[in-house]
Protein backbone atom coordinates (compact mmCIF):
# COMPACT_ATOMS: atom_id res chain seq x y z
CA UNK A 1 0.00 0.00 0.00
CA UNK A 2 3.18 2.77 -0.55
CA UNK A 3 4.60 4.12 -3.14
CA UNK A 4 3.03 6.44 -6.10
CA UNK A 5 -0.29 3.83 -6.70
CA UNK A 6 -1.10 3.40 -3.15
CA UNK A 7 -4.00 5.65 -3.14
CA UNK A 8 -5.24 3.83 -6.62
CA UNK A 9 -4.85 0.92 -4.58
CA UNK A 10 -7.49 2.09 -1.78
CA UNK A 11 -9.83 3.46 -4.10
CA UNK A 12 -9.74 -0.36 -5.51
CA UNK A 13 -10.62 -1.62 -2.36
CA UNK A 14 -13.38 0.62 -2.09
CA UNK A 15 -14.29 -0.22 -5.56
CA UNK A 16 -14.51 -3.75 -4.27
CA UNK A 17 -16.41 -2.89 -0.46
CA UNK A 18 -18.49 -0.83 -2.96
CA UNK A 19 -19.40 -4.79 -4.93
CA UNK A 20 -19.46 -6.58 -1.99
CA UNK A 21 -22.44 -4.45 -0.67
CA UNK A 22 -24.48 -4.31 -3.66
CA UNK A 23 -24.43 -8.57 -3.57
CA UNK A 24 -25.54 -8.33 0.20
CA UNK A 25 -28.60 -5.74 -0.44
CA UNK A 26 -29.77 -7.39 -3.55
CA UNK A 27 -29.50 -10.89 -1.84
CA UNK A 28 -31.36 -9.73 0.74
CA UNK A 29 -33.83 -7.98 -1.48
CA UNK A 30 -34.42 -11.61 -3.10
CA UNK A 31 -34.49 -12.94 0.36
CA UNK A 32 -37.23 -10.54 1.62
CA UNK A 33 -39.19 -9.98 -1.57
CA UNK A 34 -42.02 -11.27 -2.79
CA UNK A 35 -41.86 -12.60 -6.72
CA UNK A 36 -44.57 -13.10 -8.48
CA UNK A 37 -44.80 -11.35 -11.90
CA UNK A 38 -47.82 -11.02 -13.96
CA UNK A 39 -48.63 -9.52 -17.46
CA UNK A 40 -50.35 -6.57 -16.16
CA UNK A 41 -47.19 -5.92 -13.89
CA UNK A 42 -44.33 -6.11 -16.47
CA UNK A 43 -46.10 -3.84 -19.15
CA UNK A 44 -44.88 -0.51 -19.39
CA UNK A 45 -46.04 2.20 -17.28
CA UNK A 46 -48.28 4.96 -18.96
CA UNK A 47 -50.13 6.93 -17.06
CA UNK A 48 -52.76 3.75 -16.22
CA UNK A 49 -53.71 3.13 -20.02
CA UNK A 50 -52.70 0.84 -22.23
CA UNK A 51 -48.85 1.30 -24.16
CA UNK A 52 -48.73 2.60 -27.43
CA UNK A 53 -47.31 -0.09 -29.05
CA UNK A 54 -43.15 0.19 -29.50
CA UNK A 55 -40.83 1.58 -26.43
CA UNK A 56 -39.46 4.22 -28.43
CA UNK A 57 -39.89 7.44 -28.20
CA UNK A 58 -38.63 10.39 -31.50
CA UNK A 59 -35.70 12.15 -29.37
CA UNK A 60 -34.50 15.60 -30.87
CA UNK A 61 -31.13 16.22 -32.52
CA UNK A 62 -30.39 19.34 -30.24
CA UNK A 63 -29.07 16.93 -27.78
CA UNK A 64 -26.13 15.31 -29.85
CA UNK A 65 -25.11 19.14 -30.63
CA UNK A 66 -24.94 19.81 -27.42
CA UNK A 67 -23.20 16.38 -26.58
CA UNK A 68 -20.66 17.96 -29.02
CA UNK A 69 -19.80 21.12 -27.40
CA UNK A 70 -19.63 19.08 -24.44
CA UNK A 71 -16.87 17.13 -25.44
CA UNK A 72 -15.56 20.41 -26.77
CA UNK A 73 -15.39 22.22 -23.42
CA UNK A 74 -14.54 18.76 -21.46
CA UNK A 75 -11.34 18.49 -23.40
CA UNK A 76 -10.23 22.52 -22.87
CA UNK A 77 -11.28 22.04 -19.20
CA UNK A 78 -8.22 18.49 -19.28
CA UNK A 79 -5.31 21.07 -21.31
CA UNK A 80 -6.59 24.14 -18.49
CA UNK A 81 -6.00 21.78 -15.67
CA UNK A 82 -1.92 21.53 -15.94
CA UNK A 83 -1.44 24.96 -17.26
CA UNK A 84 -3.42 26.65 -13.99
CA UNK A 85 -0.86 24.78 -11.64
CA UNK A 86 2.01 26.17 -13.26
CA UNK A 87 1.34 28.98 -15.13
CA UNK A 88 2.85 31.64 -12.48
CA UNK A 89 6.12 29.53 -11.51
CA UNK A 90 9.46 31.16 -12.35
CA UNK A 91 10.29 30.16 -16.32
CA UNK A 92 6.26 30.71 -17.46
CA UNK A 93 5.57 34.40 -17.44
CA UNK A 94 3.62 36.49 -19.61
CA UNK A 95 4.05 33.96 -22.40
CA UNK A 96 2.30 31.20 -21.30
CA UNK A 97 -0.61 33.35 -19.80
CA UNK A 98 -1.26 34.36 -23.81
CA UNK A 99 -1.01 31.12 -25.13
CA UNK A 100 -3.29 30.28 -23.04
CA UNK A 101 -5.64 33.27 -24.24
CA UNK A 102 -5.42 32.46 -27.52
CA UNK A 103 -6.16 28.85 -27.13
CA UNK A 104 -9.52 30.07 -24.65
CA UNK A 105 -10.17 32.58 -27.60
CA UNK A 106 -10.19 29.87 -29.93
CA UNK A 107 -12.38 27.83 -28.56
CA UNK A 108 -14.95 30.98 -27.37
CA UNK A 109 -15.15 31.71 -31.17
CA UNK A 110 -16.87 27.82 -31.23
CA UNK A 111 -19.07 28.74 -29.06
CA UNK A 112 -20.22 32.00 -30.53
CA UNK A 113 -20.62 30.31 -34.01
CA UNK A 114 -22.84 27.99 -32.51
CA UNK A 115 -24.20 30.79 -30.46
CA UNK A 116 -25.14 32.54 -33.71
CA UNK A 117 -26.38 29.48 -35.66
CA UNK A 118 -28.77 29.09 -33.29
CA UNK A 119 -28.40 26.10 -31.93
CA UNK A 120 -27.66 27.28 -28.24
CA UNK A 121 -31.66 27.96 -28.78
CA UNK A 122 -33.62 25.50 -27.13
CA UNK A 123 -37.45 26.02 -28.38
CA UNK B 1 19.18 27.60 -20.94
CA UNK B 2 16.13 27.86 -23.42
CA UNK B 3 12.52 28.07 -21.98
CA UNK B 4 11.40 24.78 -23.08
CA UNK B 5 14.41 22.78 -21.43
CA UNK B 6 13.57 24.48 -17.99
CA UNK B 7 9.97 23.49 -18.50
CA UNK B 8 10.66 20.46 -18.69
CA UNK B 9 13.23 20.54 -15.85
CA UNK B 10 10.23 22.19 -13.82
CA UNK B 11 8.01 19.11 -15.24
CA UNK B 12 10.36 16.03 -13.94
CA UNK B 13 11.34 17.99 -10.47
CA UNK B 14 7.35 18.05 -9.60
CA UNK B 15 6.78 14.15 -10.63
CA UNK B 16 9.30 13.49 -8.37
CA UNK B 17 8.27 15.34 -5.65
CA UNK B 18 4.61 14.54 -6.57
CA UNK B 19 5.33 11.05 -5.64
CA UNK B 20 5.86 11.79 -1.98
CA UNK B 21 3.11 12.97 -0.65
CA UNK B 22 3.20 13.10 2.81
CA UNK B 23 1.25 10.63 5.61
CA UNK B 24 -0.12 8.44 2.49
CA UNK B 25 0.03 5.15 1.12
CA UNK B 26 1.46 4.35 4.48
CA UNK B 27 -1.84 2.87 5.94
CA UNK B 28 -1.68 -0.80 7.19
CA UNK B 29 -4.95 -3.12 5.43
CA UNK B 30 -7.05 -2.92 8.30
CA UNK B 31 -6.86 0.90 8.77
CA UNK B 32 -7.97 1.25 4.98
CA UNK B 33 -10.46 -1.27 5.50
CA UNK B 34 -11.85 0.47 8.48
CA UNK B 35 -11.96 3.63 6.63
CA UNK B 36 -13.94 2.31 3.95
CA UNK B 37 -16.10 1.20 6.52
CA UNK B 38 -16.74 4.80 7.77
CA UNK B 39 -17.38 6.31 4.94
CA UNK B 40 -20.01 3.97 3.34
CA UNK B 41 -21.47 4.58 7.21
CA UNK B 42 -21.30 8.10 7.24
CA UNK B 43 -22.93 8.07 3.74
CA UNK B 44 -25.71 5.90 4.78
CA UNK B 45 -26.74 7.67 8.47
CA UNK B 46 -26.39 11.29 6.25
CA UNK B 47 -28.84 9.80 3.67
CA UNK B 48 -31.22 8.73 6.32
CA UNK B 49 -31.09 11.93 8.35
CA UNK B 50 -31.07 13.75 5.36
CA UNK B 51 -34.11 12.89 3.87
CA UNK B 52 -36.00 13.33 7.21
CA UNK B 53 -34.54 16.63 7.58
CA UNK B 54 -35.72 17.67 3.59
CA UNK B 55 -38.99 16.50 4.54
CA UNK B 56 -39.07 18.48 8.15
CA UNK B 57 -37.47 21.49 6.68
CA UNK B 58 -39.55 21.96 3.58
CA UNK B 59 -42.89 21.28 6.02
CA UNK B 60 -42.12 23.90 8.00
CA UNK B 61 -41.39 26.23 4.54
CA UNK B 62 -45.28 25.08 3.74
CA UNK B 63 -47.10 25.36 7.16
CA UNK B 64 -46.81 21.73 7.87
CA UNK B 65 -45.41 19.53 10.30
CA UNK B 66 -43.66 16.50 7.60
CA UNK B 67 -43.21 13.05 9.28
CA UNK B 68 -43.92 13.10 13.00
CA UNK B 69 -45.41 9.45 13.68
CA UNK B 70 -42.36 7.00 13.15
CA UNK B 71 -39.98 7.65 16.06
CA UNK B 72 -39.52 10.91 18.09
CA UNK B 73 -39.57 13.81 16.04
CA UNK B 74 -40.28 11.07 13.26
CA UNK B 75 -36.56 10.70 13.02
CA UNK B 76 -37.08 6.58 12.47
CA UNK B 77 -39.55 8.12 9.42
CA UNK B 78 -36.75 7.10 6.51
CA UNK B 79 -35.89 4.05 7.82
CA UNK B 80 -39.26 2.37 7.87
CA UNK B 81 -39.18 3.67 4.54
CA UNK B 82 -36.07 1.80 3.29
CA UNK B 83 -37.56 -1.15 4.95
CA UNK B 84 -40.40 -1.03 2.93
CA UNK B 85 -38.47 -0.85 -0.36
CA UNK B 86 -36.32 -4.07 0.79
CA UNK B 87 -40.04 -5.84 1.30
CA UNK B 88 -41.43 -4.57 -2.24
CA UNK B 89 -41.54 -7.01 -4.91
CA UNK B 90 -38.62 -6.09 -7.67
CA UNK B 91 -40.74 -5.89 -11.14
CA UNK B 92 -38.12 -5.87 -14.04
CA UNK B 93 -40.69 -4.44 -17.03
CA UNK B 94 -41.01 -7.28 -19.90
CA UNK B 95 -39.44 -4.32 -22.37
CA UNK B 96 -36.39 -3.75 -20.84
CA UNK B 97 -32.91 -4.72 -21.36
CA UNK B 98 -32.07 -7.07 -18.55
CA UNK B 99 -28.61 -6.50 -17.60
CA UNK B 100 -28.37 -2.47 -18.80
CA UNK B 101 -31.51 -2.41 -16.61
CA UNK B 102 -29.55 -4.06 -13.73
CA UNK B 103 -26.49 -2.38 -13.59
CA UNK B 104 -27.85 1.31 -13.90
CA UNK B 105 -28.93 2.16 -10.22
CA UNK B 106 -25.59 0.17 -9.21
CA UNK B 107 -23.16 2.62 -11.66
CA UNK B 108 -25.03 5.62 -10.15
CA UNK B 109 -24.59 4.85 -6.48
CA UNK B 110 -20.89 3.91 -7.25
CA UNK B 111 -20.30 6.98 -8.92
CA UNK B 112 -21.67 9.22 -6.40
CA UNK B 113 -19.71 8.19 -3.27
CA UNK B 114 -16.63 7.36 -5.16
CA UNK B 115 -16.09 11.65 -4.37
CA UNK B 116 -15.92 10.66 -0.94
CA UNK B 117 -12.99 9.15 -0.90
CA UNK B 118 -10.71 11.28 -1.83
CA UNK B 119 -12.39 14.79 0.63
CA UNK B 120 -10.04 15.30 3.73
CA UNK B 121 -12.49 15.47 6.87
CA UNK B 122 -9.07 16.10 9.03
CA UNK B 123 -6.12 16.22 9.57
CA UNK B 124 -3.64 13.80 10.87
CA UNK B 125 -4.85 11.62 14.00
CA UNK B 126 -3.84 8.98 16.15
CA UNK B 127 -5.68 5.41 15.67
CA UNK B 128 -4.80 2.59 17.55
CA UNK B 129 -1.34 3.91 17.41
CA UNK B 130 -1.32 4.80 13.99
CA UNK B 131 -0.87 8.43 12.84
CA UNK B 132 -2.99 8.82 9.94
CA UNK B 133 -5.07 11.48 8.33
CA UNK B 134 -8.84 11.36 8.43
CA UNK B 135 -9.05 10.95 4.67
CA UNK B 136 -9.12 7.58 2.48
CA UNK B 137 -6.94 8.37 -0.63
CA UNK B 138 -4.84 11.08 -1.67
CA UNK B 139 -3.71 10.68 -5.13
CA UNK B 140 -1.95 13.78 -6.53
CA UNK B 141 -4.91 14.20 -8.60
CA UNK B 142 -7.48 13.96 -6.38
CA UNK B 143 -10.16 16.76 -7.67
CA UNK B 144 -10.21 15.01 -11.19
CA UNK B 145 -11.18 12.03 -9.55
CA UNK B 146 -14.13 13.51 -7.82
CA UNK B 147 -14.77 15.46 -11.77
CA UNK B 148 -14.63 11.56 -13.33
CA UNK B 149 -17.20 10.28 -10.95
CA UNK B 150 -19.47 13.11 -11.64
CA UNK B 151 -19.17 12.17 -14.98
CA UNK B 152 -19.79 8.68 -14.95
CA UNK B 153 -22.71 9.34 -13.39
CA UNK B 154 -24.42 10.43 -16.25
CA UNK B 155 -24.44 6.67 -17.78
CA UNK B 156 -26.31 5.88 -14.48
CA UNK B 157 -29.03 8.09 -15.39
CA UNK B 158 -29.04 7.55 -19.27
CA UNK B 159 -28.67 3.83 -19.09
CA UNK B 160 -31.58 3.70 -17.09
CA UNK B 161 -33.87 5.62 -19.06
CA UNK B 162 -32.91 4.08 -22.07
CA UNK B 163 -32.75 0.40 -20.87
CA UNK B 164 -36.73 0.71 -19.12
CA UNK B 165 -38.10 0.26 -22.78
CA UNK B 166 -40.56 3.29 -21.55
CA UNK B 167 -40.86 6.60 -23.51
CA UNK B 168 -41.16 8.60 -20.73
CA UNK B 169 -38.18 7.23 -19.12
CA UNK B 170 -36.02 7.61 -22.73
CA UNK B 171 -36.98 11.16 -23.02
CA UNK B 172 -36.01 11.76 -19.02
CA UNK B 173 -32.91 9.83 -19.58
CA UNK B 174 -32.18 12.03 -22.68
CA UNK B 175 -33.02 14.57 -21.02
CA UNK B 176 -30.68 14.33 -17.81
CA UNK B 177 -27.55 13.66 -19.45
CA UNK B 178 -27.90 16.90 -21.76
CA UNK B 179 -28.89 18.68 -18.56
CA UNK B 180 -25.51 16.67 -16.45
CA UNK B 181 -23.24 17.81 -19.21
CA UNK B 182 -24.07 21.36 -19.67
CA UNK B 183 -23.41 21.91 -15.99
CA UNK B 184 -20.04 19.78 -16.23
CA UNK B 185 -19.15 22.19 -18.19
CA UNK B 186 -19.11 25.04 -15.98
CA UNK B 187 -18.18 22.79 -12.80
CA UNK B 188 -14.94 21.95 -14.64
CA UNK B 189 -14.04 25.65 -15.43
CA UNK B 190 -14.80 27.05 -12.04
CA UNK B 191 -12.55 24.68 -10.32
CA UNK B 192 -9.77 25.66 -12.45
CA UNK B 193 -9.54 29.28 -10.68
CA UNK B 194 -9.04 27.19 -7.52
CA UNK B 195 -6.04 25.17 -9.34
CA UNK B 196 -4.84 28.90 -10.38
CA UNK B 197 -4.53 30.16 -6.92
CA UNK B 198 -3.51 26.99 -4.95
CA UNK B 199 -1.18 25.56 -7.71
CA UNK B 200 -2.37 21.81 -6.77
CA UNK B 201 -4.56 19.27 -7.79
CA UNK B 202 -4.47 17.34 -4.18
CA UNK B 203 -8.25 18.21 -2.08
CA UNK B 204 -5.79 18.09 1.17
CA UNK B 205 -2.85 20.62 -0.11
CA UNK B 206 -5.91 22.87 -1.12
CA UNK B 207 -7.48 22.47 2.43
CA UNK B 208 -4.16 23.48 3.42
CA UNK B 209 -3.34 26.34 1.10
CA UNK B 210 -7.11 28.17 3.11
CA UNK B 211 -4.95 28.22 6.19
CA UNK B 212 -4.35 31.77 5.85
CA UNK B 213 -5.09 34.96 3.71
CA UNK B 214 -2.23 35.82 2.03
CA UNK B 215 -0.56 39.52 2.22
CA UNK B 216 -1.35 41.62 -0.53
CA UNK B 217 0.30 45.05 -1.24
CA UNK B 218 -1.82 47.68 -2.95
CA UNK B 219 -0.63 51.57 -3.52
CA UNK B 220 1.52 51.18 -0.21
CA UNK B 221 -1.41 49.64 2.22
CA UNK B 222 -1.26 46.09 3.22
CA UNK B 223 -4.05 44.05 3.12
CA UNK B 224 -4.62 40.42 4.33
CA UNK B 225 -6.66 38.70 1.62
CA UNK B 226 -9.58 36.14 2.97
CA UNK B 227 -8.10 33.17 3.26
CA UNK B 228 -10.95 31.10 2.04
CA UNK B 229 -11.45 31.04 -1.65
CA UNK B 230 -15.63 31.67 -1.75
CA UNK B 231 -14.52 34.91 -1.17
CA UNK B 232 -11.27 35.34 -2.82
CA UNK B 233 -12.47 33.32 -5.86
CA UNK B 234 -16.11 34.50 -5.78
CA UNK B 235 -17.50 34.31 -9.20
CA UNK B 236 -15.76 30.50 -9.37
CA UNK B 237 -18.28 29.75 -5.88
CA UNK B 238 -21.11 31.13 -7.40
CA UNK B 239 -20.61 29.34 -10.50
CA UNK B 240 -20.00 25.96 -9.04
CA UNK B 241 -22.54 26.73 -6.18
CA UNK B 242 -25.24 26.74 -9.54
CA UNK B 243 -23.50 23.93 -11.43
CA UNK B 244 -23.28 21.88 -8.37
CA UNK B 245 -27.35 22.34 -8.34
CA UNK B 246 -27.35 21.08 -12.21
CA UNK B 247 -25.26 18.51 -11.48
CA UNK B 248 -27.31 16.53 -9.06
CA UNK B 249 -30.67 17.02 -10.70
CA UNK B 250 -32.13 18.67 -7.66
CA UNK B 251 -34.71 21.56 -8.06
CA UNK B 252 -35.05 23.96 -9.26
CA UNK B 253 -33.14 21.75 -11.88
CA UNK B 254 -35.03 18.85 -11.43
CA UNK B 255 -36.10 18.34 -15.38
CA UNK B 256 -35.28 14.82 -15.89
CA UNK B 257 -38.01 13.78 -13.10
CA UNK B 258 -40.39 16.58 -14.02
CA UNK B 259 -43.13 14.78 -12.44
CA UNK B 260 -45.98 16.93 -14.34
CA UNK B 261 -44.65 16.44 -17.95
CA UNK B 262 -42.67 12.69 -17.44
CA UNK B 263 -44.12 10.93 -14.54
CA UNK B 264 -41.17 9.54 -12.53
CA UNK B 265 -38.29 10.70 -15.82
CA UNK B 266 -35.52 8.29 -15.69
CA UNK B 267 -36.41 5.76 -13.05
CA UNK B 268 -40.53 5.34 -13.81
CA UNK B 269 -39.84 1.82 -14.48
CA UNK B 270 -37.74 1.01 -10.95
CA UNK B 271 -39.02 -0.74 -8.03
CA UNK B 272 -38.10 -1.82 -4.87
CA UNK B 273 -34.01 -2.14 -4.19
CA UNK B 274 -33.44 -0.41 -7.26
CA UNK B 275 -35.56 2.54 -7.23
CA UNK B 276 -33.86 2.94 -3.21
CA UNK B 277 -30.41 2.66 -4.90
CA UNK B 278 -31.51 5.91 -7.32
CA UNK B 279 -32.67 7.68 -4.25
CA UNK B 280 -29.69 6.62 -2.15
CA UNK B 281 -27.49 7.99 -5.28
CA UNK B 282 -29.36 11.27 -5.53
CA UNK B 283 -28.56 12.02 -1.74
CA UNK B 284 -25.15 10.65 -1.59
CA UNK B 285 -24.34 12.99 -4.71
CA UNK B 286 -25.34 16.12 -2.94
CA UNK B 287 -23.63 15.38 -0.31
CA UNK B 288 -20.21 14.45 -2.35
CA UNK B 289 -21.07 17.48 -4.53
CA UNK B 290 -21.31 19.70 -1.07
CA UNK B 291 -17.84 17.93 0.25
CA UNK B 292 -16.42 18.88 -2.43
CA UNK B 293 -17.49 23.06 -2.20
CA UNK B 294 -16.86 22.72 1.34
CA UNK B 295 -12.79 21.54 0.41
CA UNK B 296 -12.42 23.89 -2.64
CA UNK B 297 -14.08 26.81 -1.40
CA UNK B 298 -14.79 26.57 2.31
CA UNK B 299 -12.24 25.76 4.09
CA UNK B 300 -12.54 22.76 3.70
CA UNK B 301 -12.15 20.62 7.75
CA UNK B 302 -10.68 24.28 9.42
CA UNK B 303 -13.24 25.56 11.62
CA UNK B 304 -14.63 28.79 10.93
CA UNK B 305 -13.66 32.33 12.22
CA UNK B 306 -15.06 32.86 15.52
CA UNK B 307 -14.08 28.94 16.71
CA UNK B 308 -11.13 29.31 15.15
CA UNK B 309 -9.91 32.16 17.80
CA UNK B 310 -9.36 28.73 19.91
CA UNK B 311 -6.24 26.88 19.18
CA UNK B 312 -7.52 23.42 19.86
CA UNK B 313 -9.67 24.03 17.02
CA UNK B 314 -8.00 22.41 14.00
CA UNK B 315 -6.08 19.47 15.78
CA UNK B 316 -7.87 16.15 16.91
CA UNK B 317 -11.28 14.68 16.21
CA UNK B 318 -12.92 18.34 15.55
CA UNK B 319 -12.26 19.15 12.13
CA UNK B 320 -14.96 16.36 12.02
CA UNK B 321 -17.68 18.08 13.58
CA UNK B 322 -16.56 21.41 11.88
CA UNK B 323 -17.02 19.40 8.55
CA UNK B 324 -20.31 18.12 9.04
CA UNK B 325 -21.49 21.23 10.23
CA UNK B 326 -20.75 22.93 7.03
CA UNK B 327 -22.10 20.46 5.48
CA UNK B 328 -25.70 20.24 6.91
CA UNK B 329 -25.42 24.02 6.27
CA UNK B 330 -24.85 23.39 2.23
CA UNK B 331 -27.26 20.48 2.73
CA UNK B 332 -30.03 23.10 3.91
CA UNK B 333 -29.23 25.38 0.89
CA UNK B 334 -30.35 22.21 -1.18
CA UNK B 335 -33.92 22.02 0.46
CA UNK B 336 -34.19 25.89 1.05
CA UNK B 337 -34.12 26.25 -3.05
CA UNK B 338 -36.14 23.01 -3.10
CA UNK B 339 -38.37 24.44 -0.89
CA UNK B 340 -38.55 28.15 -2.67
CA UNK B 341 -37.82 28.24 -6.28
CA UNK B 342 -40.30 26.78 -9.09
CA UNK B 343 -38.76 24.78 -11.44
CA UNK B 344 -36.86 26.27 -14.80
CA UNK B 345 -38.18 25.68 -18.05
CA UNK B 346 -35.92 23.40 -20.43
CA UNK B 347 -34.93 26.58 -22.67
CA UNK B 348 -34.27 28.39 -19.56
CA UNK B 349 -32.18 26.23 -18.41
CA UNK B 350 -29.98 25.39 -21.48
CA UNK B 351 -30.06 29.34 -21.51
CA UNK B 352 -28.30 29.48 -18.45
CA UNK B 353 -25.90 26.89 -18.95
CA UNK B 354 -24.65 27.36 -21.87
CA UNK B 355 -25.16 31.42 -22.64
CA UNK B 356 -24.48 32.49 -18.84
CA UNK B 357 -22.66 30.30 -16.96
CA UNK B 358 -20.35 29.00 -19.57
CA UNK B 359 -19.02 32.28 -21.19
CA UNK B 360 -18.71 33.98 -17.79
CA UNK B 361 -16.23 30.96 -16.59
CA UNK B 362 -14.20 31.02 -19.57
CA UNK B 363 -13.98 35.09 -19.16
CA UNK B 364 -12.98 34.82 -15.40
CA UNK B 365 -10.09 32.24 -16.15
CA UNK B 366 -8.49 34.90 -18.50
CA UNK B 367 -9.08 38.05 -16.35
CA UNK B 368 -7.56 35.98 -13.57
CA UNK B 369 -4.47 34.67 -15.14
CA UNK B 370 -4.06 38.20 -16.25
CA UNK B 371 -4.68 39.91 -12.60
CA UNK B 372 -1.72 37.46 -11.02
CA UNK B 373 0.50 37.85 -14.06
CA UNK B 374 0.36 41.68 -13.11
CA UNK B 375 0.77 41.25 -9.35
CA UNK B 376 3.78 38.95 -10.17
CA UNK B 377 5.41 41.75 -12.10
CA UNK B 378 8.00 44.33 -11.11
CA UNK B 379 6.06 47.50 -12.24
CA UNK B 380 2.78 46.64 -11.13
CA UNK B 381 0.80 49.80 -11.05
CA UNK B 382 1.49 50.82 -14.88
CA UNK B 383 0.18 47.24 -15.33
CA UNK B 384 -2.84 47.94 -13.57
CA UNK B 385 -4.10 50.85 -15.48
CA UNK B 386 -3.36 48.82 -19.05
CA UNK B 387 -5.28 45.77 -17.53
CA UNK B 388 -8.16 48.51 -16.30
CA UNK B 389 -8.19 50.01 -19.81
CA UNK B 390 -8.64 46.92 -21.50
CA UNK B 391 -11.15 44.98 -19.51
CA UNK B 392 -13.29 48.60 -19.85
CA UNK B 393 -12.33 48.62 -23.26
CA UNK B 394 -13.94 44.96 -24.13
CA UNK B 395 -16.74 45.69 -21.58
CA UNK B 396 -17.55 48.50 -24.46
CA UNK B 397 -17.35 46.17 -27.56
CA UNK B 398 -19.81 43.90 -25.70
CA UNK B 399 -21.93 46.58 -25.32
CA UNK B 400 -21.89 48.20 -28.10
CA UNK B 401 -22.24 44.85 -30.56
CA UNK B 402 -25.01 44.44 -32.41
CA UNK B 403 -27.43 42.32 -30.56
CA UNK B 404 -29.69 39.67 -33.00
CA UNK B 405 -32.78 39.97 -32.63
CA UNK B 406 -35.53 37.72 -31.35
CA UNK B 407 -36.93 36.33 -34.60
CA UNK B 408 -38.41 33.53 -32.62
CA UNK B 409 -42.28 32.99 -34.44
CA UNK B 410 -45.43 34.32 -32.29
CA UNK B 411 -47.47 31.27 -31.85
CA UNK B 412 -50.70 32.25 -31.96
CA UNK B 413 -52.32 30.18 -28.71
CA UNK B 414 -55.15 27.55 -29.14
CA UNK B 415 -55.39 27.73 -32.83
CA UNK B 416 -52.16 26.38 -34.37
CA UNK B 417 -49.96 26.95 -31.41
CA UNK B 418 -49.68 24.94 -28.29
CA UNK B 419 -52.59 23.31 -26.97
CA UNK B 420 -53.66 25.93 -24.72
CA UNK B 421 -57.02 26.60 -24.51
CA UNK B 422 -58.48 29.85 -25.84
CA UNK B 423 -58.73 32.59 -23.08
CA UNK B 424 -62.35 33.63 -23.95
CA UNK B 425 -63.02 29.95 -23.36
CA UNK B 426 -67.30 29.76 -23.04
CA UNK B 427 -68.02 26.95 -21.11
CA UNK B 428 -71.17 25.16 -21.57
CA UNK B 429 -73.56 25.01 -18.59
CA UNK B 430 -73.11 21.41 -16.58
CA UNK B 431 -75.27 18.61 -17.66
CA UNK B 432 -75.27 17.91 -14.02
CA UNK B 433 -77.74 20.59 -13.36
CA UNK B 434 -80.53 19.39 -14.76
CA UNK B 435 -80.55 16.53 -12.80
CA UNK B 436 -81.14 18.60 -9.29
CA UNK B 437 -84.06 18.23 -7.32
CA UNK B 438 -87.07 20.49 -8.18
CA UNK B 439 -87.43 22.13 -5.33
CA UNK B 440 -83.90 23.31 -5.04
CA UNK B 441 -84.26 24.87 -8.83
CA UNK B 442 -87.47 26.25 -6.91
CA UNK B 443 -85.49 27.58 -4.50
CA UNK B 444 -82.92 29.20 -6.82
CA UNK B 445 -85.58 30.65 -8.77
CA UNK B 446 -87.25 32.63 -5.92
CA UNK B 447 -83.97 33.78 -4.45
CA UNK B 448 -83.30 35.13 -7.88
CA UNK B 449 -86.35 36.62 -8.11
CA UNK B 450 -86.32 38.07 -4.76
CA UNK B 451 -82.38 39.48 -5.70
CA UNK B 452 -84.03 40.94 -8.67
CA UNK B 453 -86.74 42.68 -6.59
CA UNK B 454 -84.65 44.03 -4.47
CA UNK B 455 -82.47 45.53 -7.01
CA UNK B 456 -85.99 46.41 -8.90
CA UNK B 457 -86.83 48.11 -5.94
CA UNK B 458 -83.51 49.62 -4.20
CA UNK B 459 -83.44 53.14 -6.12
CA UNK B 460 -86.98 54.22 -5.58
CA UNK B 461 -86.30 53.71 -1.67
CA UNK B 462 -83.18 55.68 -1.65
Amino acid sequence: MDGYLGGYASLGLLLIAAALLFVVAFGANRLLSPRNPSGAKTTTYECGIDPVPGDWAQAQIRYYVFAYLYVLFAVESVFLFPWAMVFDRPGFGVVTLVEMGVFIAVLALGLLYAWRKGVLRWT
Amino acid sequence: MNPLAERTDWYADSLTAASEVEGFGRDPWWLIIGKILAIFLFLIVMTIFTIWYERRVVGRMQHRPGPNRAGPFGLLQSVADALKLAFKEDITVSAADRLVYFAAPIISVTAAFIGYSVIPFGPEVSIFGHRTALQLADVEVSVLVVLAASSMAVYGVVLAGWSSGSPYSLLGGLRSAAQMISYEVGLGLSIVAVFMTAGTLSTSEIVAAQEAGQPYQIGGFELTLPAWYAILLFPSFMIFLISMVGETNRAPFDLPEAESELVGGFHTEYSSLKFALFFLAEYIAMMTMSGILITLFLGGWRAPWPISLWDGANSGWWPLLWFTGKLLILLFVFIWLRGTLPRLRYDQFMHLGWKVILPISLAWIVVLGGIRAVNDSADSEYLWLTVVGLVSLVALLIYLLPRPKDVRPQLDPGAGGFPIPPLDLEVPPSPRAARLPAARQATRQAVSAGTADTASTGPKEG
